[in-house]
């Protein structure tokens, strides 16, 4: 049996992470969290998370800023806003949640093979390529640098797809591209 | 009136059949979208979890475009997504002066202005509301008779900046399905998310969902399952097959509520884009019509 | 009355400084030695001394000590608001020889320290207005408390227990009560009750003697189906005309024999029974409950056909020997003079239809509010005391949701203080009658009280479960086979960690206490103030617990927050001594910063007239100029700013008293 011992200590809090958080829109509110779990009892992928929706706001509040960047439970969050319309304190969770992914983002800790943070940033890639996106194109993306083997399973839904007019490999492109990439260009981190 | 008209990439893709009805529908009621010049993607869930301020200038050029080419017109936006990214940009570039400040410089740098002034609306919104049930019930030639409908109307469409109907427990597709005259099922996941792109980056996660909200329509004897999103409708109709083969049989045609408001205007289903569905809601439309005939 | 020679000369002015540290409440932010050295300074101060506490024993000392020694004609203090203790220093200065309002308060705690978190300028603005105080007080002058006559009566206004419990004293001590009642019956809440917590008593046990109390005493006229429409006059002299609406009852002739019901024409019961919540149907005719005081019976014009189609046999009227029945009845009004008011209004549920629909109530059939199981577990409510669903079936699980409508931004922020408490005995109850698995789902068990903390450790030993989360939702959604045809609770069991689907067959929701949705009406009515979530404004949250800031108006019960049967029995007691201790001293004294007409001046314009809101202002036609009266004036200054000649003065707020506060405040010293 391989026996860990569980606690935490002080070093590995900081009330900086805390500050942080509460500094990014919609983290303010995180300290007026009341732990009543609410967020955990409407949210439709709480039964997915490594840790409840309250417990990431829990610790982020105590400041274990690794722990929570590297737990799966902000990669799970499909941002419905059920949390966000039921909290209350009225914390924006939903908006937390964007946060803490773009923390995890901004430090390399998010999971590098979990789809959900590839897909982000192939997203972000394809939009900032072309200011539309393509699903088509997207979806084979995801699935080939995570999941190859979904290729094969979802061969059904492309055809599916291409026989009711759905499905299109032309990437979509937006006339003003300039216009795009200043708008884009020496804002926020640099790329 | 007029209303200028953000598609999004979704409904120029998988979601055509959307774009279609709506076309057709605000069209037969003699009301105008204009579709915004040269739009960009909204940036999505997935943009914001990279990096929000760019997000929030992604957005916001396509609310600067509309307002400076039809400066008094509502923004309509039928995907809620876009629908949900498009109003947040909006509601925090209200609050948080520092943002506005970044977007105001970004869009600067394009030549763009932007005062904030658009309403962002749902084409749900601006029926229920603007166009209203009574003008809508004088434009039905085929009551949906017979034809038991479970109302979905996911997430972002209510929550959290929609103030067009409760957040919890809205009830204006509902509303509208009656008027129509058709039968509207007591659909206890009404509001409960679809996964989004769950189906792809998880679907351990994403086709059990799916899976789960076809079977309770299917459980409350629904003919078919209204949305009002094409994330929704993608999920819930192109995975139906993949979600029966990992759960359990189920089969639930998921269609738009324009398509449904379109057919009982007497519109074409070909025009409304029926055809487009995998899971054909042809069937379900015909038994229901034949039941009431009977 | 007043003396405006006495130390007006600017040689004759004797200024006493005394700036207290208030703990570290003013000292913390304000260098308090420093402001004591600087007031010593000013012109005409003979002494300036900073204390920690002014307030205290040893700090009044001081005033009084200096007065006599120095002689001192003028006080400033420098401490807290003047609402704590202006009467503090005031008093001081009394005992000490000196006419009180030569007496002056600077409060630079909740005006300064408290606010500000720069020393330097906090220390500077307590200086400045210190400045300002010591030139104000040179203009004051010498001024008499006036006294009035009390009317011993009070008023009592809602027949709850916080009510009843009031009358009962008041009306003991030998003095005489209006206890004026909305309802058909007093009892309030507690009437519906079953149990109460912790000692589980049988609420009408302890309740209905003291109601039968009410209606017997000799004291007390009761008038219920009543309501107050008006309130004149001020502490003391208050004049309250009561609206008395129809029962179509003649009260004095019914003996509640209750044969009028029986033989109402509908011989089922058909209409909504309010007194069970809707759970039951009533007929036209009617009485709340079997214990109702008073004993007799209503008629609904609402539901009687005599009313509605003016075609009805009247069988009612037939069978009454007592001809108490009067179709007739017209609505009467009562004008009463009283000394002191007692307004024990109540609150009322949360509703959680609409405002709240994740949890189902008004969507399916089992979802009930709390005060609607208080029904069905009692013995007299609908069912007799069995807890059945209403298809008549026996829940195997029922699930108790707690704060609803409590401690949350999106209804009412406030703990309601009761429902964990009630929550607790209608699981035991629940328990009791059905077998069932009871679930309790709490964000934070609440226990304060004597008793209360040993009746949860008995629900845990009692095999009560205790899941500590807020319901995310309930709904009849069935995953697994175990759940279909129930209904679902979806919530995160905070203490595991994880989310849990508990199905259940009947879902009670703990609502909150809110204020009556009229409270704001009633506020109006009687002139004094809410607190921010509507509930009515005590004097101090502390040391004024039962008072408000209008004189001779006490609060009793709910209407004040929430508050369990204990606590509200006991400020019910506190609200009838405070009423007859104000009664009991036979005179009322009256604070003389009232406001005055200089004769001479007065145009006789009349504007004054309309804006004084306590119609203290009338116009003397033969001398063609207004006159304020001083024992109905307030001292709120609106008709000083308004009059056009400025020929209204208000003592304490002279001209030259506030112009030489503000120049020198604004001035650079």
């Amino acid at each position: 049996m391989n026996i860990k011992q569980s606690i935490r200590y002080d070093s590995e809090r900081s009330n900086e992470f805390t500050k942080e958080v509460m500094a990014r829109p919609g983290g303010e509110m995180i300290q007026a969290c009341i732990q009543c779990g609410t967020c955990s009892g409407v949210c439709p992928m709480s039964n997915y998370m490594d840790r409840t929706p309250r417990q990431i706001i829990y610790m982020a509040r105590e400041g274990f800023g690794d722990e929570v960047l590297r737990s799966r439970t902000i990669w799970m969050c499909t941002s419905c806003y059920a949390c966000t319309v039921e909290c209350p304190r009225g914390i924006k969770i939903t908006d937390v949640m964007y946060a803490l992914k773009r923390m995890a983002m901004e430090r390399g800790t998010y999971p590098q093979r979990f789809p959900t943070s590839t897909m982000a940033r192939d997203f972000f890639n394809m939009v900032r390529k072309n200011g539309r996106i393509n699903e088509s194109r997207l979806g084979f993306l995801v699935f080939l640098k995570t999941n190859w083997m979904r290729l094969l399973t979802s061969a059904g839904l492309g055809l599916d797809l291409i026989k009711t007019g759905r499905f299109s490999l032309k990437q979509e492109q937006i006339k003003s591209k300039n216009e795009l990439n200043s708008i884009l260009s020496g804002n926020g981190r640099p790329e | 009136m007029q209303y200028s008209y953000y598609p999004g990439c979704s409904l120029k893709g998988s979601g055509r059949a959307y774009e279609e009805s709506v076309l057709a529908v605000f069209d037969h009621l003699g009301i105008e979208l204009k579709e915004i010049d040269d739009w960009n993607c909204c940036g999505a869930t997935a943009y914001m979890s990279v990096d929000e301020r760019r997000s929030f200038a992604l957005a916001a050029r396509n609310l600067a475009i509309s307002e400076r080419d039809m400066p008094e017109s509502p923004m309509v936006v039928p995907c809620s997504g876009c629908y949900v990214t498009l109003n947040k940009t909006c509601h925090v570039v209200k609050d948080y002066p520092a943002i506005k400040d970044d977007v105001t410089k970004a869009l600067d740098r394009a030549g763009l202005k932007w005062k904030n002034q658009v309403p962002v609306r749902h084409p749900l919104d601006v029926l229920m509301q603007d166009v209203g049930l009574d003008r809508i019930k004088e434009a039905v030639v085929k009551p949906l008779k017979g034809l038991k409908i479970a109302p979905y109307y996911g997430c972002q469409i209510v929550r959290p900046y929609a103030e067009f109907d409760h957040q919890i427990h809205p009830t204006s597709m509902d509303r509208m399905f009656e008027a129509l005259g058709a039968t509207v099922v007591h659909y206890p996941l009404k509001t409960k998310c679809c996964g989004g792109s769950m189906t792809g980056t998880a679907p351990e996660v994403g086709l059990r969902l799916v899976y789960l909200l076809l079977k309770e329509a299917a459980k409350r004897e629904a003919d078919l399952m209204a949305t009002v999103c094409p994330l929704c409708q993608f999920n819930l109709d192109a995975f139906a097959k993949e979600a029966a083969r990992a759960y359990g049989p189920v089969n639930m045609p998921v269609i738009y509520f324009t398509q449904l408001l379109g057919l009982a205007m007497g519109l074409s289903e070909e025009k409304l884009g029926l055809q487009r569905n995998i899971i054909s809601a042809k069937n379900a439309l015909k038994g229901a019509a034949a039941a009431a005939a009977r | 009355m007043m003396d405006r020679g006495n130390g007006n000369g600017r040689s004759d002015l004797r200024i006493g400084v005394y700036v207290c540290h208030c703990g570290i409440n003013i000292a913390s932010m304000v260098d308090v030695k420093r402001v004591a050295e600087q007031a010593a300074a000013m012109p005409n101060v003979v002494v300036a001394r900073d204390y920690k506490y002014m307030c205290s024993d040893p700090g009044q000392e001081m005033v009084q000590q200096d007065i006599r020694e120095l002689n001192l004609n003028r006080v400033v203090v420098a401490a807290c608001t003047p609402l704590l203790h202006e009467p503090t220093f005031r008093g001081a200065c009394e005992r000490a020889g000196l006419n009180p309002f030569f007496c002056h308060m600077v409060n630079i705690r909740e005006h300064d320290a408290w606010v500000h978190e720069d020393r330097e300028k906090a220390t500077v603005k307590a200086i400045d207005l210190i400045r300002a105080a010591v030139r104000r007080v040179k203009h004051h002058k010498a001024l008499e408390r006036r006294t009035v006559p009390i009317n011993p009566n009070v008023l009592v206004v809602g027949g709850g227990i916080a009510g009843i419990q009031a009358a009962l004293k008041i009306a003991s001590a030998g003095r005489h009560v209006y206890l004026v009642e909305r309802e058909l019956s007093i009892g309030g809440h507690m009437a519906k009750f079953d149990k109460t917590f912790p000692t589980l008593d049988c609420a009408a046990c302890i309740l209905t003697p003291k109601m039968s109390d009410v209606k017997k005493h000799p004291n007390i006229t009761l008038w219920t189906y009543s309501e107050v429409d008006k309130v004149d006059g001020y502490v003391g002299n208050f004049k309250a005309t009561v609206r008395r609406k129809p029962r179509y009852i003649n009260e004095d002739t019914c003996v509640g024999c209750l044969e009028c019901i029986d033989a109402c024409v509908f011989k089922e019961p058909r209409f909504t029974d309010e007194y069970n919540e809707g759970l039951s149907k009533r007929k036209p005719m009617h009485i709340p409950f079997p214990q109702a005081v008073p004993q007799v019976t209503a008629i609904d014009p609402e539901t009687c056909l005599r009313f509605k189609t003016g075609k009805c046999k009247s069988s009612c009227v037939t069978v009454c020997d007592r001809n108490a029945i009067d179709f007739d009845q017209k609505e009467r009004i009562e004008e009463i003079n009283v000394g002191a008011i007692i307004l024990s209004t109540g609150f009322q549920t949360f509703e959680p239809k609409d405002r709240l629909p994740q949890y189902g109530y008004g969507i399916y059939d089992n979802i009930y509010t709390a005060l609607e199981v208080e029904r069905l577990v009692n013995s007299a409510g609908p069912t007799e005391g069995e807890v059945v669903l209403r298809d008549g079936s026996k829940p195997r699980a029922v699930g108790i949701i707690h704060c609803i409508g409590s401690r949350d931004t999106k209804s009412n922020i406030w703990c309601s203080r009761v429902c964990c408490m009630y929550s607790l005995k209608l699981a035991h109850l629940l328990k009791e009658r059905t077998g069932a698995e009871v679930y309790n789902f709490y964000i934070d068990m609440r226990t304060p009280g004597k008793g209360y903390e040993e009746f949860y450790n008995k629900l845990l030993e009692e095999g009560v479960h205790f899941i500590r989360g807020k319901v995310g939702a309930v709904n009849d959604w069935a995953i697994t086979p175990e759940e279909e045809g129930r209904l679902v609770i979806r919530v995160e069991d905070t203490l595991g960690g994880f989310v849990r689907r508990v199905p259940v067959d009947m879902v009670v929701l703990s609502t909150g206490l809110e204020p009556h949705k009229d409270a704001e009406d009633v506020r109006r009515k009687f002139n004094i103030s809410c607190s921010p979530g509507g509930f009515f404004l005590e004097r101090h949250p502390k040391l004024a617990p039962v008072e408000t800031a209008s004189g001779g108006i006490f609060l009793a019960g709910c209407c004040q927050g929430p508050k369990d049967i204990p606590d509200t029995v006991a400020q019910a007691g506190a609200a009838a001594a405070e009423a007859l201790a104000l009664i009991d001293k036979g005179v009322v004294e009256l604070e003389p910063n009232t406001a005055f007409i200089d004769a001479e001046s007065c145009s006789g314009c009349k504007s004054c007239l309309s804006l004084c809101p306590y119609t203290a202002i009338s116009f003397i036609e033969a001398e063609k100029r207004a006159e304020i009266n001083e024992a109905l004036c307030k001292g709120c200054g609106t008709c000083v700013a308004a009059c056009p000649s400025g020929s209204i003065i208000q003592n304490l707020f002279e001209d030259e008293e506030i112009f030489s506060e503000i120049a020198e405040v604004l001035s650079n010293g």
